[in-house]
């Protein structure tokens, strides 16, 4: 019952296994404190609060969530948006993010400690991202031992390119869905190294949870297919891939058509047929297995000839289904989002409203550097450690890099996906590069401190001298870096495992051997490149990723500059327009504005209806009457403006004004993208077409702007405003904020009708009174 | 015209009625003045009153009356009797109570001062009496655009009400500015810059009235918090966690139409002079951990000054307040404990800490003062120098188990005079405090027991 093992226990191995037992235990805790704290620059240097637009909405979300509990929020019709159409949220919405989220809360209030909702949605990704190095540890294990696993953890705790979406406040799907992606491919690598049904089942409990929080479920459905395909192809089938394979999509299926957003679409849709397409493939090689197991080879020779002529018609015929399900679809089965994903091009030719968003845009060359920094570097490496051996695992890891590096290459924000690929590829390679060298140091300082002893001394001896020897100080050196704390356990790590075969594998590792002066030197490069890439996160962490983007600061002489104009507005509005008045604005600022405002909008970040966007769009790009017209059919009672002029804050409404105006005229012609074009630059001064200077936009914009100082000089466009004098007639401002960057204008009502105009009307209807009776008469 | 039609009813009514009216005669009121201050908009009125019992029998109290538009205003009565004369005045504070005449004239409400020794027959004696009234200046044109200045209505009697007879009394208006538009003329009159005078008048009936208007202008900042939640939570760890809910909302005239930046900014003298952005709340001194937000995060414009007598948060809404606009925010602070909590010598331990709102010159329709105690606290009582609505409540706070007894003050109308200290008795066991620490040790304990079991204990129903 007590100690299984007690004798190996006093053993100097057992105690070494159980030393670094804990400390990579502890080093893995620190990880997961570094991966917390270093995404909490955001609250220290700001304040706690919510970021940018998309998590104001899932906070609104999980605010209803925590209120009315679960049953109303799958059924939830919220009425504050897309007004008069309305939006069905529950059926509409990836609730993995919502729910965790609700689920913390209620946990932490059942047990008296009350946080309010705000606070748990701020700390959400954080707390995520300390998952999220854990489950990286766990598969980078599963792949090339724990000494990799620590060094990708370490490497994935502060990785910039996830911190720019999962810092403090940061609460949007990719918090949550980084951790749920990793450690599903944890699972289905644990399954395939072990073979175990358990596994299996956990994976495809993860997967449903992934596909609860993220719309990127359809990588791990078409990437684990591929992998499988990919070990069918070379030759490396075994009951272990079925089991880690058929379990997944059979389960994985069921629960994700268990979610409302997803519902058929898991069987429907041409994302999810390639996983379908291998799940038939897996069963046919399965089967061949089998048949080649119980059959003579002569006899197996006749049955592959008929199973391949029957199976190759069985093929067709699911082929030619599929090609005419996804033909018959108006985008060819494949929504517009993934489209573009294959074709670059896509979605800038034929979708604006996804081309307009600029995280949809392919990524700068200098943006990588920005993201995934030194680990672009190391990734190569690890591809060829990976290779040596190849094995099913890091096979997976291997193609796993191969497709993040394509599809973040399409579009910025899948540079998130490839992070973690990244890193696990870098700690590998770190891992690898960190053995080869001390292992030749090692060799090397043990030859020439006691040659003359054999190798059992030898290795005894050699961990003796590490600690007080020159092989020390790197090893403090590392220590006083106090991010490299995870090769050291590593070292620890991997040392038992490698001492038994140390005497038997003596002739291969001293093929391996390298100078002694060539690998201090590169320890210490190593060493330097990862410090590198810490002050390099820390700084991003700090620097680059940190602002809540709802509040500007600037740096002036006499201190800090704090520019909090957008929710000086939204509060305005909140506090001084009736509850049931409808706000007109660019879709950017819906979800700020049901959030923060509490008023209904038009149009917000959720673009699922193109017309109703180009209708505002059209709107915007009007002049003012026909504006006028289209927001009163609309029953809008304020038009909200974001202007950057007076301050020089750029990403304005000016700025975005094209977009508006090619929206527009996409549903609506005509609203021609070349009348608001000067020879084809677009431009705001006096050389501006009069379609520009007399759109609504601009007007808004500009009211009045030139009483500011004498010129109405525009400080984004840098540039003398080009139409400067002018009153509006439909509109009237009601709300600037301080640094003029939110401008709400009211719409006047409709004037009262001029006598003549009356009196003509009059007759009109009464000569229509007057032939009216004349009609009825004959009835009475 | 009307309304003179009915303010003459008033009259005739009040002398009606005065008949039927009895009320201690045996009083009189040899000389009164009255000198109400118009210049915010808490209206101040300051009442001298010198006494007589002309009657047989010692008088122990006496009456003061309200008209019935002003009783429901009024935020607070506070009555001192003069000894001495010129600079070896002292005052004496008396005890002034609501009295109940069902019998009253045209629903003329009443306080009873108690007098410190009763009056004997012949007896002078003098009176100060301050009197606070709210809501009581009406903004006249109602709603305002951006460039007009605010004018109000202040409505009163030229004559004080009283149930005694007056043999003379004179009656001062004092306005924030020497812009009047219009006042009621009732001989003798006259204004004089900011002041207006009425009187003296001679020898008035008891319950005399006679309505006056006086139009004027008010620019002062109309602050108005329609409901504050105080919360103070005590902490024996040593301090006290005030939070502060405010709904604060602008009660002068409407703002009507646009709101233009531009002029608001370039012509501030002008533009918007009825409107405020600036607040000013006294903290107590040694104020930590100040704070101040809103629903949707931080508000940035805000400055603190500590001292050693007060501490002064000076601090702007996110955005100006123009007549009718609302806005809320949240103040939160913390003091030490050592400042406001003691030991009574029966053991018990009481909190003196200061009702009211500490926004200067603020009138708060709904107070509501919460004092959480500490968990395992037992036979709360508040101890106030007015009346409160009293009551108690539950609150779970951070690994709460029973609760924590919070005791709930409220009070409608409160003006800055009600800035008083109050104090609220319990008895606490100090033992008390270690519950949660030992909670948490003996969570974690268990955790760490349970996973040594769990590593020593060997699951498997095979043996391997």
């Amino acid at each position: 019952m007590a100690t299984l093992e007690s004798p190996p226990l006093g053993t100097p191995s057992a105690m070494r296994s159980a030393f670094g037992t804990v400390l990579s235990a502890l080093i893995l805790l620190l990880i997961g404190v570094l991966a917390f704290s270093i995404r909490l620059f955001s609250v220290i240097k700001y304040e706690s609060v919510i970021h940018e637009f998309d998590p104001y909405f899932n906070y609104r979300v999980t605010q209803f969530l925590s209120k009315n509990g679960i049953y109303e929020f799958w059924n939830w019709f919220d009425d504050r948006t897309w007004y008069p159409l309305g939006r069905v949220i529950g059926g509409t919405v990836y609730p993995g993010l919502t729910l965790t989220a609700g689920t913390i809360w209620w946990a932490l209030n059942a047990i008296n400690i009350p946080l309010s909702v705000e606070t748990v949605c701020v700390f959400t990704a954080p707390v995520f991202s300390a998952f999220a190095s854990w489950a990286t540890y766990l598969l980078t294990k599963e792949v090339k031992g724990s000494g990799a696993g620590l060094a990708a953890a370490a490497l994935l705790a502060m990785v910039p390119s996830y911190i720019s979406r999962s810092v403090a406040g940061s609460y949007d799907n990719e918090a949550v869905a980084i951790f749920a992606l990793i450690f599903t491919f944890y699972l289905y690598i644990k399954t395939l190294n072990t073979g175990s049904l358990f596994y299996a089942t956990l994976n495809a409990i993860a997967y449903f949870y992934m596909v609860c929080s993220w719309g990127g479920y359809t990588f791990i459905i078409n990437l684990i297919p591929m992998h499988v395909l990919l070990c069918i192809v070379t030759g490396r089938y075994s009951p272990r891939l079925y089991i880690a394979y058929a379990p997944l999509v059979v389960l994985g299926t069921l629960l994700a058509a268990l979610v409302p957003v997803v519902g058929f679409n898991a069987v429907l849709t041409s994302e999810h047929f390639a996983s379908f397409l291998v799940f038939i493939i897996i069963h046919v090689v399965a089967l061949v297995y089998y048949i080649k197991g119980i059959l003579s080879p002569k006899m197996f020779k006749v049955a592959v000839t008929l199973v391949v002529s029957i199976g190759l018609v069985v093929c067709l015929i699911v082929v030619a289904v599929l090609v005419a399900l996804v033909a018959s679809s108006p985008t060819g089965g494949w929504s517009g989002r993934s489209l573009s994903l294959l074709d670059p091009t896509y979605a800038s030719k034929y979708i604006p409203i996804i081309a307009s968003v600029s995280e949809h845009q392919p990524p700068t060359w200098p943006s990588y550097f920005m993201d995934i920094n030194v680990l672009a570097f190391l990734v190569p490496a690890g591809i060829i450690a990976c290779f040596s051996p190849l094995s099913d695992a890091s096979s997976f890891v291997v193609l796993y890099i191969v497709m993040s590096v394509y599809f973040s290459g399409v579009m910025v924000r899948l540079m998130l996906v490839l992070a973690p690929a990244a890193c696990i590829m870098s700690g590998i390679a770190l891992s690898q590069a960190f053995d080869v060298f001390t292992a030749s140091i090692k060799y090397q300082l043990g030859r020439s401190a006691n040659s003359k002893d054999d190798a059992e001394d030898n290795t005894s001896t050699n961990n003796a001298p590490k600690d007080d020897s020159s092989s020390g100080k790197t090893d403090k050196g590392e220590e006083v870096a106090k991010e490299r704390p995870s090769k050291k356990g590593k070292k620890k790590e991997r040392e038992p495992a490698d001492k038994p075969s140390v005497k038997s594998k003596i002739l291969k590792k001293r093929a391996l051997v390298l100078p002694l002066e060539a690998s201090i030197v590169a320890l210490l490069l190593l060493i330097m490149l990862g410090a590198f890439y810490v002050i390099h996160c820390v700084w991003a962490a700090a620097e680059a990723y940190s602002a809540p983007s709802i509040v500007l600061t600037s740096q002036s002489r006499d201190g800090l500059h704090v520019f909090d104009d957008f929710r000086e507005s939204y509060a305005w509005l909140s506090h001084n327009t009736d509850v049931d008045d409808k706000v007109a604005s660019w879709w950017d600022y819906g979800y700020q504005t049901t959030a923060m405002a509490n008023r209904t909008v038009i149009v917000d970040n959720n673009t699922w209806n193109n017309t109703h966007i180009a209708t505002v769009g059209t709107a915007m790009s009007s002049p003012e009457k026909a504006a006028w017209e289209i927001f009163n059919s609309l029953d809008v009672k304020y038009v909200l403006v974001v202007f950057g002029g007076l301050i020089g804050y750029p990403s304005d409404d000016i700025n975005k004004f094209l977009w508006m105006v090619r929206i527009g005229g996409g549903v609506f012609p005509h609203i021609k993208e070349a009348d608001y074009l000067r020879d084809g630059n677009y431009r705001i001064d006096s050389e501006a077409t009069p379609t520009m200077l007399n759109c609504l936009m601009y007007k808004l914009s500009y009211y009045r702007f030139v009483e500011t100082d004498g010129k109405g000089y525009d400080r984004v466009r840098r540039t003398e405003i080009g139409k400067k004098n002018f009153k509006l007639t439909h509109f009237e401002e009601v709300f600037t904020s301080h640094h003029w960057m939110v401008r709400i204008y009211k719409l006047k009502p409709q004037k009262n009708r001029i006598r003549g105009r009356a009196k003509k009307l009059k007759l009109k209807t009464s000569s229509g009174l007057d032939s009216k009776p004349a009609k009825k008469n004959p009835w009475i | 015209m009307a309304s003179r039609i009915w303010i003459f009813a008033v009259v005739v009514a009040v002398f009606l009625s005065l008949s039927s009216f009895s009320s201690a005669q045996d009083l009189q009121i040899v000389n009164a003045e009255r000198r109400i201050d118009l210049s915010s908009h808490i209206v101040k009125a300051f009442l001298t009153l010198k006494v007589e019992n002309i009657g047989k029998d010692p008088a122990a109290d006496m009456l003061l009356a309200f008209p019935p538009t002003q009783i429901k205003n009024l935020a607070m009565v506070q009555a001192l009797a003069v000894t001495g004369k010129k600079k070896k005045k002292t005052y004496l504070p008396l005890d002034v109570k609501p009295s109940e005449h069902p019998d009253a004239p045209n629903d003329a409400g009443y306080f009873l001062v108690s007098f410190a020794s009763p009056l004997g027959p012949g007896e002078t004696v003098t009176l100060e009496v301050l009197y606070i009234l709210t809501h009581s200046l009406e903004p006249f044109p109602v709603e305002i655009t951006q460039s007009e200045s605010q004018l109000v209505y202040y409505r009163d009697s030229a004559v004080i009400l009283s149930p005694y007879h007056i043999k003379q009394q004179t009656t001062f208006f004092k306005t924030p500015s020497t812009r009047v538009e219009s006042f009621t003329s009732i001989e003798p009159a006259n204004r004089a810059g900011k002041e207006i005078k009425y009187g003296p008048y001679e020898d008035r009936a008891p319950h005399s009235y006679a309505p006056v208007i006086v139009h004027f202008e008010n620019n002062s900042p109309f602050a108005v918090v329609e409901e504050l939640v105080r919360e103070i939570e005590i902490s024996h760890w040593g301090s006290l966690q005030i939070t502060e809910n405010y709904r604060l909302t602008h009660g002068g005239a409407r703002h009507k139409g646009v709101f233009s930046r531009v002029e608001y900014q370039s012509r501030r003298s002008i533009s918007g002079s009825s409107s405020f952005n600036a607040l000013l709340a006294v903290l107590p001194p040694r104020v930590n951990s100040v704070y101040y937000r809103d629903d949707i995060g931080n508000i940035s414009t805000s400055h603190l000054r500590t001292g050693f007598k007060k501490s002064e948060l000076e601090f702007e809404p996110r955005y100006p307040l123009f007549g009718g606009w609302k806005a809320t925010f949240v103040i939160g602070y913390r003091v030490p404990l050592e400042d406001y909590l003691f030991e009574a010598p029966d053991g018990r331990r009481y909190l003196n800490f200061t009702f009211g709102c500490p926004l200067v010159e603020t009138i708060v329709n709904k107070l509501t003062l919460k004092v959480v105690l500490p968990e395992g606290s037992k036979d709360p009582s508040a101890v106030l120098p007015f009346t409160v609505n009293q009551d108690l409540q539950v609150k779970y706070s951070y690994l709460d188990i029973v609760g924590r007894t919070v005791v709930v003050l409220q009070k409608d109308n409160v003006v800055p005079t009600h800035n008083v200290p109050f104090q609220v008795y319990y008895t606490f066991k100090p033992i008390y405090m270690l519950a949660e620490p030992l909670m948490l040790v003996s969570a974690f304990f268990s955790v760490f027991v349970a996973s040594l079991a769990y590593v020593h204990i060997d699951l498997n129903i095979v043996k391997k």
